[in-house]
């Protein structure tokens, strides 16, 4: 069929089964957003900002495990998105965003929102694309979401100029995705899967070492079937917190930098590290030369550039986590849950030297009881987002989580202002459950335009402002690295945040008190509208323990128990 | 980063089109790899370009190299050289008052020659391995060439 560029776009979305987009208009865009007002087979959010679009999609991504969509104008419209694109490739989330970019003949000619937008995306996506010709648009898109999806996943962006969009060219989408130089691999050498599992029959203290790339993989249950099946007890990155339950016995804990004790002593003492998706990341490994010092390594990932890239890997396994731990599952017979008892008692010991806690000691709410609080209050029943700081590890140490997908949070990147559009991305995605944003009042700004999206939308994400008027977590260290040096850290001054919620027909609750952030959630949920609940909290709370940067998983900084 | 680094050639196949030759070396700048020196051209009769690039790392570094390389899409094959030819050119400009003659015949020892003579200016052209190159530039600097240009290396698996 002869149609305009602007029109493939559409009809790429719906046979892409897409139901949801989120973007931002403007003119190098224009003609897309014409045909976007004569369907009615996919919704789109009209976000407040660029930034938030990507965001919302990858939010909504990670939640439905479906690629998510974004759609921009050129220029400011684009540079406001790099940063969702970045995050995006860090964490490995799979989103095609398309932009506008000014015509062709224009290009090269500092043209009015002009920039080079392929030539800035190409180190933070997985792959981009310059659209010259609209009878390119189809292949060009079924690739785009191929790419995203498969493999290791990651953000496609497709950059398509105005004239392209307005021009007719023929459209035809069950075409094959034929791309000689991309074919990634996704079964598991079956000799090596052996050989792996023979090692771990024959090691006295093996451990699971649990990455994000479990759930990008939709591994989970597999993982959950491995772990029981073999008795072997696991840890988990904080990517890949709700891989297990946490109510799981095997389950040590969350490891690394502000990982559990008993989590990094396993993983300091195990003779054989079986890596599932992990890619070994400085804030989980600490001092790369102690980590797992005398442990072989099995490592399995779909990114053979992830293996042995820090950390060499005696058995390395490229493949789809999920056919590889199938396989493990077949021939797991030569493994005796029964022979790693001793280790299990050791781990356990650990866990019982140093548990994972606070001191409720003042007046003031705690901040990781306001986690724990809602983990009791809604537990399963709720998806949680966060931003980044302080409250991202309390959330990811304290929260029960349940399930993969449970937990949406910007790893990488570590992108301040992610956990609002994220958490409404969510919530377009998973309207039966509670979509919560543990947030901080630094990071609750970067994105609380959004409030307008969620109201407009009828998104009703809960934001719980963990408010220790403090960039908490740059505070911390100051505060331990920088002899008390609090530079430029200190919010005393902000604004009201119930007013500023209300402002936007959202609703908002300050809270001092246990009993009125009961009543405060209660009351949220109830009126099932946009919320954000300022909580003051203890102010200068750390998080503990933690491994100091560069600082090996072995040598804790641990919170001191106090004398009753 | 203490682990010794080595000088290493590797090719790579890539499809032709446009940008990709940017995708290469972004990848070497963010990711802090050296490039020593590129070539590249389009493969005849195919839709594919070869690229030779000379690097230098640790072994951990190159391996990286290789497979960070495999990873972008356009990519076909990363060949990373043992044992191979590796063939380098030199173009070298010099006044006509230097002796001619020596030169000519130091060249024809490089697989060269005198390829251009002008009213001042002659050039001189020689092909061999980039080591050997090397020494050759260094012997002529006493004819005191006024602008010397190396292609960079192209190699191929023996
Ligand atoms: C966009 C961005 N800018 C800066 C940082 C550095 N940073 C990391 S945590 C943090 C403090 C966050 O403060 P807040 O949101 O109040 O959370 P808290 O740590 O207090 O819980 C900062 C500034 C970042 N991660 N992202
Ligand atoms: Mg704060």
């Amino acid at each position: 069929m002869q149609i305009s560029g602007a029109q493939m776009v559409i009809e790429a979305l719906i046979a892409e089964d897409v139901d949801t987009v989120f973007g931002y208009p403007g003119g190098a865009i224009m003609n897309v957003y014409d045909e976007i007002y004569k369907q009615d087979k996919f919704k789109h959010i009209l976000t407040r900002h660029e930034q938030a679009a990507v965001h919302a999609a990858e939010g909504y991504s990670k939640a439905s495990g479906k690629v998510g969509v974004a759609l921009i104008t050129s220029g400011p419209g684009f540079t406001n998105a790099v940063t969702g694109l970045a995050d995006a490739y860090m964490d490995s989330i799979p989103l095609v965003v398309i932009s506008g970019q000014v015509p062709m003949s224009l290009i090269g000619t500092d043209a009015f929102q002009e920039i080079d937008a392929v030539g800035i995306s190409r180190s933070c996506t997985k792959h981009n694309y310059l659209v010259t010709n609209a009878s390119d648009l189809p292949r060009v898109l079924k690739e785009a979401f191929h790419i995203a999806a498969s493999g290791r996943p990651g953000p496609v962006h497709v950059d398509i100029p105005k004239d392209v969009t307005a021009e007719i060219a023929e459209f035809d989408y069950s075409i094959e995705v034929d791309l000689e130089t991309y074919k990634p691999n996704v079964k598991g050498n079956p000799r090596q899967i052996k050989k792996a599992i023979a090692a771990i029959a024959k090691a006295k203290r093996p451990l699971f070492y649990i990455g994000g790339g479990v759930i990008n993989a939709n591994a989970g249950y597999e993982v959950r079937e491995l772990v029981k099946r073999t008795g072997i007890p696991a840890v988990e990155t904080f990517m890949a917190r709700g891989v297990l339950s946490h109510d799981d016995e095997l389950l040590v804990g969350m490891l690394g930098m502000h990982g559990s004790y008993a989590s990094n002593m396993a993983m300091s003492e195990t003779d054989l590290v079986i890596g599932l998706g992990a890619r070994f990341d400085d804030r989980v490994t600490g001092k790369l030369s102690e980590f797992a010092k005398n442990a072989g390594v099995i490592h399995v990932d779909i990114d053979p550039a992830s293996i042995s890239k820090l950390v060499n890997a005696d058995y390395p396994i490229v493949g789809d986590v999920k056919n590889v731990v199938k396989e493990m599952l077949e021939i797991s017979s030569s493994i005796n849950p029964a022979k790693y008892e001793s280790w299990r008692e050791t781990v356990t010991n650990f866990a019982e030297l140093h548990p994972l806690f606070y001191h409720e000691d003042t007046d003031r709410i705690k901040p990781q009881w306001v986690i724990e609080r809602v983990g009791e209050l809604l537990g399963d029943g709720a998806n949680i987002s966060t931003d980044v700081g302080q409250h991202q590890m309390w959330t990811a140490q304290f929260y029960p989580f349940s399930r993969p997908r449970q937990f949406i949070s910007s790893g990488g990147l570590g992108t301040m202002g992610f956990g609002f559009p994220a958490a409404m991305g969510v919530k377009a995605a998973s309207p039966d459950k509670i979509s919560i944003n543990f947030t901080g009042d630094g990071s609750i700004l970067m994105n609380c335009q959004e409030l307008m999206t969620a109201v407009e939308q009828k998104l009703p994400v809960i934001n719980i402002i963990l408010n220790n008027n403090y960039l908490g977590m740059v505070r911390q260290w100051q505060t331990l690295f920088y002899d008390k040096r609090h530079s430029e850290t200190d919010l005393s001054v902000q604004p009201d945040f119930v007013l500023l919620a209300e402002a936007f027909g959202g609703i908002g609750y300050r809270v001092t008190t246990k009993e009125e952030f009961d009543a405060a959630l209660k009351d949220a949920i109830e009126k099932n509208i946009v919320a954000f609940i300022d909580v003051v909290v203890e102010r200068l709370e750390n998080v503990m323990p933690m491994v100091p940067s560069g600082g090996s998983l072995f040598n804790m900084m641990l919170l001191e128990k106090k004398e009753k | 980063m203490t682990e010794n680094s080595e000088r290493r050639v590797v090719s790579v196949i890539v499809v032709n089109e446009a940008s990709v030759l940017s995708r290469i070396t972004d990848l070497f700048s963010g990711r802090g790899y050296n490039i020593t020196s590129l070539t590249v051209a389009p493969i005849p009769e195919s839709k594919y370009s070869r690229l030779t690039i000379v690097t230098s790392g640790s072994v951990r570094v190159i391996e990286q190299i290789t497979k960070q390389l495999h990873k972008l899409v356009p990519v076909l094959k990363v060949y990373e050289h043992a044992d191979l030819v590796e063939k380098e050119m030199a173009l070298m400009k010099f006044p006509i008052t230097e002796n001619i003659s020596d030169i000519a015949a130091m060249c024809l020892a490089y697989n060269g020659n005198i390829v251009n003579v002008g009213e001042n200016i002659f050039i001189a052209m020689i092909a061999d391995e980039p080591k050997r190159v090397d020494n050759f530039l260094k012997m002529i600097k006493r004819y005191n060439p006024k602008e010397i240009v190396r292609s960079g290396a192209v190699a191929l698996e023996r």
